[in-house]
């Protein structure tokens, strides 16, 4: 049976305890908001770009050709999986979900025969993907988008890519991130980037007045200095996505948190007390019957 | 005058810019071009450059550095998407000087090609960023 005292100290640690995760989820609940407006915000580039490209794509698909970020490499040997996740912990399944992930990715790509390379994003990946897997890894970077995440960050990303490629590195390259879908819920996407997967639909190939575009100087030259910017804005949108749902998914989790610590010094609580009815209940015994004996 | 442009400046963090004008004169890297009302659908790639902004037929209402981008033009509209733009008046002329001293210092420094070829491209953006700064 525990001490009073004993309780006491317990019932103060989890306390304090509450304090941090509750302080932890209202940060992250702001956090989360900022990271939401920035994605937001990055949303009308993205769009605007997918549209150039796919009327581009729609002119150059027709003649055949294009430039190797777009067609590929013609194999498809060696893949290079891009893992985002965070670099920080306290946040739930966030990083636990995408680790599993690449983990059914590299198995079901040896399986068949292919080469798997690994580039981290984030600490908490690369340091759970590297007690396995260290001989796969061949590129990792951290603390990215410290204090505040910017396209800079994501170009660093996709200039180290794209020299990558050019050094056939690999031939499939796929970026595995959190997307975000609510501050409970994130769902784990892979996302090709090399070679491009082929737009949707090919209506979007002409603007609206039914005549084809002009292009100045022309496809080629356009496509080239296009791609490897849209790999660096799709970069970029997944490291948004991710920002935003590592707030979310911290948020619940310390929302959780917050509750279950609350529960626990109910629990404690009630302990506490009965133990101490108990002593006075002895103590006044002891002295009753103390005095009856006299 | 009736009849207006959609003008949209869009970097890849925000969209900076939205407005009806009545012309824009974008730099494209064949040469600069206006687009007015009506213009043929057009896609080119931006040079480093300035980017006026006429909001009557008159006068310059508005004056843009890019860095280099993509320009979309269709019949209504004119899409700028760049990577770095502010407008010319916030250049800071000593930054911009600065600059050019360590990007000309890279060049020299440059060990292979792909590396002076990037520390180039850099220097010919601050150097229009400098001939920008100076046009006003």
């Amino acid at each position: 049976m525990a001490s009073l005292k004993d309780l006491r100290n317990r019932i103060g640690s989890v306390k304090s305890t509450q304090k941090i995760t509750s302080a932890m989820k209202m940060v992250a609940a702001s956090k989360l908001r900022r990271a939401q407006e920035q994605a937001e915000a990055g949303r009308p580039f993205a769009e605007r770009m997918e549209k150039v490209l796919a009327s581009l794509a729609g002119a150059v698909g027709s003649t055949g050709g294009g430039p190797r970020l777009m067609t590929g490499t013609g194999g498809d040997d060696v893949h290079l999986l891009v893992v985002v996740t965070s670099d920080r912990g306290l946040c739930g399944g966030f990083n636990g979900a995408i680790t599993r992930e690449t983990r059914k990715r590299l198995r079901s790509l040896t399986d068949q025969g292919k080469q798997v390379k690994l580039f981290c994003v984030g600490r908490k990946g690369r340091d759970n993907l590297r007690r396995d897997f260290a001989n796969l890894i061949v590129e990792s970077v951290m603390d990215v988008g410290r204090p505040r995440l910017g396209f800079a960050d994501a170009s660093a990303i996709g200039g180290r890519l794209i020299e990558m490629f050019e050094a056939g590195e690999y031939d499939v390259c796929t970026v595995i991130y959190n997307r975000f879908e609510s501050a409970i819920s994130q769902i784990v996407t892979g996302q090709q980037l090399v070679p491009l997967p082929p737009p949707e639909g090919d209506a979007a190939a002409r603007p609206a007045g039914g005549a084809v575009y002009e292009f100045e100087p022309d496809e080629d030259a356009i496509l080239a200095s296009l791609l490897p910017r849209n790999l660096s804005i799709q970069v970029y949108r997944a490291l948004l996505e991710s920002a935003a749902s590592e707030q979310g998914a911290r948020m619940t989790a310390m929302d959780n948190a917050t509750r279950n610590a609350g529960e626990m010094i109910d629990k404690l609580t009630l302990v506490y007390n009965r133990t101490r009815q108990a002593q006075i209940t002895r103590e006044l015994i002891e002295i009753i019957s103390g005095a009856e004996a006299l | 005058m009736a009849e207006t442009v959609e003008f949209e400046l869009v970097s890849p963090e925000r969209l900076l810019l939205a407005e009806q004008v009545a012309m824009v004169v974008v730099p494209g890297t064949d040469g600069d071009f206006g687009v007015l009302p009506r213009h043929a659908p057009l896609i080119s790639t931006v040079r480093p450059g300035v980017i006026a902004v006429y909001k009557s037929r008159a006068e310059v209402s508005e004056r843009i550095f890019v860095a280099g981008g993509f320009a979309e033009v269709t019949g209504e509209r004119c899409t700028v998407l760049a990577e770095e733009a502010m407008p010319v008046g916030q250049i800071d002329r000593e930054a911009v000087a600065q600059q050019l001293r360590d990007l000309a210092e890279d060049v020299a420094d440059a060990k292979s090609d792909p590396d002076r070829r990037a520390a180039e491209a850099a220097l010919a953006v601050a150097q229009a960023k400098q001939a920008a700064a100076r046009s006003i």
